[in-house]
């Protein structure tokens, strides 16, 4: 058996694959819940129910898709240009430190402006995270994949630090958090009443922007020449180093509105539990998405709809919610040989 | 027994056909090859004779024929059987891990893969009697990146030798090589013809196939459209059976040179790693007049050359545009100042794979001529592609094709309109033609020769010292960094610039020494 390249896939195959890769996803985890004891038609049910069963199932779905949006966007910029973002754990956090600071009554601001600065404060600093690397990189041909992901870890202890010590909340009966934001830092309700902030709002045209700077900016030119071919591209008088550092701020201020959205948002403070590794599960989305800026959108909803789902089914029947992370393997799994197969044909001699 | 095995052939091709979707790369090929005789397999980019040779090797599966070795039929798709058989292939680029030493990617393979250890000593000691027997001269505990190309190739033709190969396929050995270097080759392989080795020899290069061959057989459009002993027949033959016509050269009208467009003053940079930098480098390219750069490889043409694309900075000396001192100096300078570069490697730093071709075209000027305010005119850019397309007669399905699907010829195509479009003041053309069949080498000389009465400094860099003296008005010899003077056309002979070449003849012209 031998991999043949295909030079010009059709239509068709680039459809069908990733179609049959999400067909095997569901069979495996039939399969998987069937071991574990439970009806596979009535466990993948209550999964969908549970992700789009209700309006409080859907508007649940929504709010957990909204950071990995923001996440899978700028694991894929990043990755578009073969910058290898593994800290967008960090990034987030470093958003969320920037939010839980100003928004806590160290500016008084109405709500418009007060939020404005938040999200741009809270970009650069996301920025900021990942320059220091590009930089390394840059200068000194450090591998980011290994000064971003040790970030993460460094800059969670950080983070620990700052909840125990200046941002801990004095009412807060000794808990690791921060203060509570004060009303006008918070993302209003998109509708009254309904459990969705404004930040999944932010994330649907953040992903639109993503989108035009790809595909009608020099800019996204410039990246997608850089990430293909950065020999080239250098030749071609492309300025390759300033590329790299214009996606690493972009890719980091994508990634700190996360933690942004979250803490304004959704939590309202700012705790060491925030994010249950939407920076990785981000590198997931991108991927699923095959690093498309709409795309994301897309595979953030599908992840978003598994976890949700797979916690109410793992109350009402009883299988183990970790068959959602079994399932967004299978689902990875799947897609990359999906992508492998659209690009190859298999030869049996 | 001997006798018997003498008369038969050693390889025989029968009726061999391929094809790829609509494409039929070979049709009906059908040749014998006899023990000690050298076929040279002649023909245009695209001919097939990468693809018959594939399939030989058992790399791909022919749809109809067979392949008989020794006798024995070959099992078809199967490399390790054709290896088994005594058939060792010398690709045209190569298979060596670099970070591993000479005798450790020879014996890669040719080994159990589980044994407990390989034996180093043995192996050694083969690969030392083999390259004492075929003047394979190579250190067997040298690591493969510290080599160069010429010595890189000799480990893969050992390779061949190590695994007791009786039949040497070698795929264009010679592009790669220094004309020194191919004289060793060809010493080489007349060792192995004498001790009755047969080898198939793959190259567009009229002058080796009348050294080395015996027998000449000629492919057209997959086809094997002629078969000659080389004896009875001549390059001027050949070239017409390889393209169905007589090609002709350029024929150029004497030059009005005008006045200096760069000029390099006692100017060096930097060495880099085994590269040699310029050394004390005084040039001048002028107007209307295409200056030639004969040398062997790896003499400072990488230096000259980046230095005028803007990728090197001098390290002391006079570097002059049009007469203005150059103070910053970067890619996007050297495209801004009227610098046109048609780049040694067209995969590699000439176009990206996996943009279409509209993007290609565009690489250069995005910035200044196809967008506004960082905003893309996609249209313009594409209008512009399909015109490029047309006027350069680049073969492609559309501006929206990956590149990577062109051919070399046609990639060349698209280069020289993306650079030519802009009527640049000063063309860089490094090995423009290196890879590409007749047709395309006279297409892109004659649009060299156009931009030259248009009025622009052309510096043709190449190793090919026929293709310098054919084109040039004025030729420079370029060794160890240095630059020898100014020869005008028809002043040299070839073996007066070899003298040149050979780092001979600079005593006197050279203050740094």
């Amino acid at each position: 058996m031998r991999l043949e390249p295909i030079a010009n896939p059709s239509l068709a195959r680039r459809l069908t694959l990733p179609a049959l890769a999400i067909a095997a996803t569901i069979l495996i985890a039939s399969l998987l819940a069937m071991i574990a004891g439970g009806n596979p038609m009535a466990v993948l049910g209550q999964i969908l129910v549970g992700a789009f069963g209700s309006k409080f199932a859907l508007l649940e779905t929504l709010n957990r898709a909204t950071p990995l949006i923001f996440t899978g966007l700028a694991i894929a910029v990043a990755f578009r240009a073969k910058l290898w973002n593994i800290g967008a754990e960090a990034q987030l956090y470093a958003g969320a430190v920037v939010v839980a600071v100003l928004g806590t009554g160290a500016l008084q601001l109405p709500a418009p402006a007060l939020l404005t600065i938040m999200a741009l404060a809270a970009m650069m600093a996301g920025a900021f995270l990942l320059l220091v690397p590009a930089l390394l990189k840059t200068r000194l041909g450090v591998d980011e994949v290994v000064t971003t992901l040790l970030f993460n870890f460094i800059f969670l202890l950080f983070v620990s630090y700052l909840l125990e010590g200046p941002l801990k909340d004095p009412m807060g009966m000794g808990w690791p958090k921060s203060a509570r934001l004060t009303p006008e830092a918070r993302l209003p309700r998109i509708v009254d009443g309904l459990r969705l902030h404004w930040g999944f709002a932010l994330a649907l045209i953040a992903a639109a922007i993503v989108w035009i700077i790809d595909a009608k900016t020099t800019l996204g030119f410039e990246m997608r020449a850089v990430g293909q071919n950065a020999e080239a591209a250098r030749f071609a008088g492309i300025p390759v180093t300033k590329v790299i550092l214009k996606t690493a701020l972009l890719s980091g201020g994508l990634a700190a509105l996360a933690g942004f959205s979250e803490v304004a948002g959704l939590k309202g403070s700012l705790t060491l539990d925030l994010s249950p590794g939407f920076g990785y599960t981000g590198i997931v989305v991108a991927m699923l998405a095959l690093l498309h800026p709409l795309g994301v959108v897309v595979a953030a909803l599908f992840v978003a709809a598994i976890f949700v789902g797979a916690d109410s089914m793992s109350r009402a029947i009883g299988v183990p919610s970790y068959l959602a992370d079994i399932m967004l393997a299978t689902a990875l799994l799947c897609m990359v040989l999906a992508i492998l197969l659209t690009k190859f044909r298999v030869r049996r001699d | 027994m001997s006798g018997v095995e003498s008369a038969q052939p050693v390889l025989r091709l029968q009726n061999i056909t391929k094809r790829f979707g609509s494409v039929t790369a070979n049709e009906a090929v059908t040749f014998d090859l006899a023990k000690g005789e050298v076929i040279a397999l002649l023909g245009e980019n695209g001919a097939g004779k990468t693809t018959l040779m594939n399939i030989l090797f058992g790399q791909y599966t022919a749809d109809e024929g067979t392949v008989t070795v020794f006798g024995n039929l070959l099992p078809p798709g199967n490399p390790r059987a054709a290896l088994d058989a005594g058939v060792g292939m010398v690709h045209q680029h190569f298979t060596l891990a670099e970070n591993l030493t000479v005798w450790e990617n020879i014996v890669l393979g040719a080994q159990p893969l589980h044994a407990p250890r390989l034996r180093a000593g043995a192996a050694k000691a083969k690969i030392r009697a083999l390259s004492e027997e075929f003047q394979l001269k190579v250190d067997p505990d040298a690591k493969i990146g510290a080599l160069t190309v010429g010595e890189r190739q000799r480990v893969e033709i050992l390779k061949a030798l190590y695994r007791d190969a009786r039949i040497l396929i070698l795929d264009e050995p010679t592009a790669v090589l220094t004309p020194q270097e191919t004289d060793a080759l060809f010493a080489t392989l007349r060792t192995a013809i004498n001790l009755g080795l047969s080898i198939v020899f793959i190259s567009h290069k009229l002058h080796e196939v009348m050294a080395i061959s015996n027998r000449v057989l000629v492919l057209r459009h997959g086809k094997l459209v002629a078969e000659r002993a080389t004896l009875d027949t001549d390059r001027a033959e050949l070239s017409a059976l390889m393209v169905g016509a007589e090609t002709s050269a350029p024929d150029l009208a004497p030059a009005t040179p005008g006045a200096a467009l760069l000029t390099l003053s006692d100017l060096s940079t930097p060495s880099i790693g085994t590269a040699p930098g310029l050394r004390h480098a005084n040039l001048a390219l002028r107007a209307g007049q295409i200056t030639g750069l004969a040398g062997v490889s790896g003499n400072g043409q990488a230096a000259l050359s980046d230095l005028i694309s803007g990728l090197v900075t001098p390290q002391s000396g006079q570097f002059e545009i049009a007469g203005n001192t150059v103070a910053t100096w970067s890619p996007r300078n050297a495209i801004g100042q009227g610098i046109a570069r048609i780049p040694e490697d067209r995969h590699k730093t000439g176009t990206i794979a996996d943009f279409d071709l509209t993007e290609n075209t565009i690489l250069e000027t995005y910035a200044t001529q196809f967008s506004k305010r960082g905003w893309m005119n996609w249209r313009k850019a594409k209008a512009h592609a399909e015109s490029l397309i047309e006027t350069y007669d680049v073969r492609c399905s559309g501006p929206d094709s990956r590149i990577r699907l062109l051919s070399g010829g046609n990639m060349q195509k698209l280069i020289l309109g993306r650079v030519l479009e802009n009527a640049p003041r000063i063309i860089l053309a490094n090995q423009p033609v290196r890879g590409l069949d007749i047709g395309a080498v006279n297409y892109v000389h004659g649009r060299l020769a156009a931009a030259r009465d248009a009025g622009a400094a052309v510096l043709l860099i190449s190793e090919d010292l026929d293709e310098i003296m054919r084109l040039s008005d004025v030729i420079h010899v370029i060794s160890d960094g240095r630059l020898s003077p100014e020869f005008a056309r028809g002043t040299m002979q070839p073996e007066q610039l070899g003298v040149w070449m050979a780092g001979d003849g600079f005593e006197g012209c050279d203050h740094a020494a």
